[in-house]
């Protein structure tokens, strides 16, 4: 059986640090995946590789029947893959909708002449940008649409999670990465999330990784859980499974607390 | 700067205002006095009339106009790639000095004369595809190789591969002056408001706005022009968003050497002549021009190329002749490059500009 995601034997080195060591990797339609560790262990690493930041030094990764490795960003974006960022990084001096329209433009194809000549197809073609934007930031209920026309940086840090999320929707991707998105959030925020996430499976039909350093999120969403350290996979399985798990505990405790246990 | 003095306690009186402060203060002091006394002598001399002053202000925003379009392809590209693309004069150049050959041929088969609107759009297009092609290759050739480098490194190239254009044009066709053909059509006057205008003024002027609004529209509303600030703001995130950066980077060149291909045959309305280093003092005059408006803002660089031809218009006459300094108007690159060193002492950010000019 084929996965959507699949990476094999993928390693990525930094000079003297091995960052990404023999990773395998999967994730299926539907599928809601967390990837945990320590600091350092290379989770951000392996969403950089997965979206064409970094080339793996080995390994094969394919998704959705295409092979990724080598592919540039935007190619990634263009056969389904989206993502979001630890550090929220939205076009601060863009509109709300700007930036979920900058989101579309994978799915486009009218060029600049178009636009001077203003073509039957480029104004059709930007009123459809227009209204799928719109379709993304509604999810978020009234959260984000009132708010279309004021600038990215304008809005308040929750909101600006949202719309990242928005952005991300907008390129109407088959697998969303969402890089740690319950940081900074308060306990009701998180359960705010913790739907948000369970929505974008049910009604969008994501496959979903993401990595968060918050347990109870994990716990809440999560189908399977995969924990990294030091760049190897050290444990897969459920999330009570992985939790229980010796190496996992050391790796976030260290190797005297698991003894106490 | 601030913090680190303000720390420091027990200060003598004397020390407490920064000896940088007191220097530019004196400056604009000096500066303000120079102006406002020369403009007084010069007034009570009287040896311009009103209409004089009205003929150098539409001269002015004539120039202005040109210096507004070539600005716009240095902000664009510093929006994008916060570089200097020092070679643009000469980009400009390439373009305007291509369609001589063009002009003069078609000026031979009469042809220019009989058909002043056909040959005009051809006169365009040939400039601006020319000066479109060189600004790609140049990205493609010089700056791109260049694209992870230390900042110093793509602007010292640009300088080199001004010289190499200049140099090519030079050895190509010589090192002479060049009469660019008149046009008859666009010479002579038209009364507006009861005033007469230059011709090739007015058209200069009207052409370069509607030029300005093409670009202006296409980077506010398009998807070309959005992916172009995406990619300014945020170059990993728009490549993520599906943005093929180098593509966007590649149409902020051409876009910016489009409109200077346009900006040179509007020049040549103006000064009738080409020469292989005519893309030099434009080119910095409109640099300067992006600065005072703002770099990095193509409002900015409409406003700063206005504001600089005017000032360079009615400057040199306006303070100088009243302090009897002889043919002022030679002095007019005193005026514009003084008015950089002015921006950037004073003014760093320009008119519209960011506060962000870290970045630079």
């Amino acid at each position: 059986m084929s996965h959507l995601l699949e990476l094999t034997g993928v390693s990525k080195r930094f000079g003297g640090v091995q960052a990404v060591n023999e990773v395998d990797f999967h994730a299926d339609p539907g599928e809601i995946v967390g990837v945990i560790g320590p600091n350092g262990a290379g989770k951000t690493t392996l969403f950089n590789i997965v979206t064409g930041f970094y080339r793996p030094d080995a390994g094969k990764m394919t998704f959705d029947g295409h092979n990724l490795v080598g592919l540039k960003p935007n190619q990634v974006t263009r056969i389904g893959i989206a993502r979001t960022f630890q550090a929220v990084r939205l076009f601060a001096n863009m509109s709300v909708i700007e930036n979920a329209m900058v989101g579309q433009h994978t799915r486009t194809r009218s060029g600049v002449f178009g636009a001077i000549l203003h073509t039957r197809r480029t104004v059709e073609e930007e009123r459809r940008i227009q209204l799928k934007a719109q379709e993304a930031l509604a999810f978020f209920g009234d959260r984000l649409i009132p708010r279309i026309n004021q600038l990215a940086s304008e809005l308040a840090y929750a909101d600006r999670r949202r719309l990242e999320i928005a952005r991300a929707m907008a390129t109407e991707p088959k697998l969303l990465l969402l890089d740690e998105p319950a940081a900074g959030m308060n306990p009701a925020e998180k359960d705010g999330l913790i739907e948000l996430i369970g929505r974008l499976r049910d009604e969008k039909g994501y496959a979903i990784v993401l990595i968060e350093h918050d347990m109870p999120v994990i716990k809440g969403v999560c189908d399977r859980v995969v924990a990294l350290d030091y760049g190897s996979k050290i444990a897969e399985g459920t999330y009570d499974e992985v939790a229980s798990n010796r190496q996992v505990v050391e790796a976030y405790l260290g190797k005297a607390a698991s003894e106490v246990q | 700067m601030t913090a680190k003095t303000e720390t420091r306690t027990r200060r003598l009186p004397f020390e407490r205002i920064p000896v940088r402060r007191i220097i530019l203060v004196a400056l604009s002091l000096a500066i303000i006095y120079g102006v406002v006394a020369g403009s007084a002598a010069t007034l009570q001399t009287g040896t311009f009339s009103g209409a004089d002053w009205r003929t150098l202000v539409v001269n002015g925003l004539a120039r202005g106009s040109v210096y507004a379009l070539i600005a716009i392809g240095y902000t664009l590209v510093y929006g994008v790639l916060f570089m200097i693309n020092f070679a643009h004069g000469e980009v400009f150049m390439s373009g305007t000095y291509t369609s001589f050959f063009v002009a003069t041929a078609l000026a031979e088969s009469g042809y220019l004369n009989e058909h002043p609107l056909i040959s005009i759009g051809i006169l365009f297009v040939v400039s601006m595809v020319v000066s479109t092609v060189v600004a790609i290759i140049l990205e493609r050739l010089a700056y791109r190789p260049l694209r992870g480098a230390p900042r110093l490194v793509p602007l010292i190239t640009a300088i080199g591969a001004s010289l190499f254009l200049q140099y090519t044009f030079r050895g190509l066709y010589g090192a002479n002056v060049r009469a660019y053909p008149e046009i008859a059509a666009i010479q002579g006057t038209w009364e507006i408001f009861g005033f007469d205008f230059l011709k090739k003024q007015v058209i200069v002027i009207v052409a370069a706005m509607i030029f300005w609004l093409i670009l202006y529209l296409v980077v506010a509303k398009t998807k070309t022009g959005r992916a172009m600030r995406a990619v300014g703001e945020d170059r990993e995130v728009a490549a993520l968003m599906g943005i093929d950066v180098d593509r966007t980077i590649v149409a902020t060149f051409a876009i910016g050497g489009a409109l200077a291909g346009a900006a040179g045959i509007l020049f040549v309305f103006v000064f009738n002549q080409v020469i292989f280093i005519m893309g030099f003092l434009p080119g910095l005059k409109a640099f300067t021009a992006a600065v005072l408006g703002g770099i990095g803002s193509i409002s900015g660089a409409a406003l700063g190329g206005l504001v600089l031809g005017v000032l360079e218009a009615i400057g040199p006459n306006l303070f100088l002749t009243g302090a009897n300094v002889p043919s002022p108007n030679q002095l007019q690159p005193v005026v514009a490059f003084g008015i950089l060193v002015l921006v950037l002492i004073f003014l760093p950010g320009g008119f519209l500009g960011s506060d962000e000019e870290e970045r630079a």
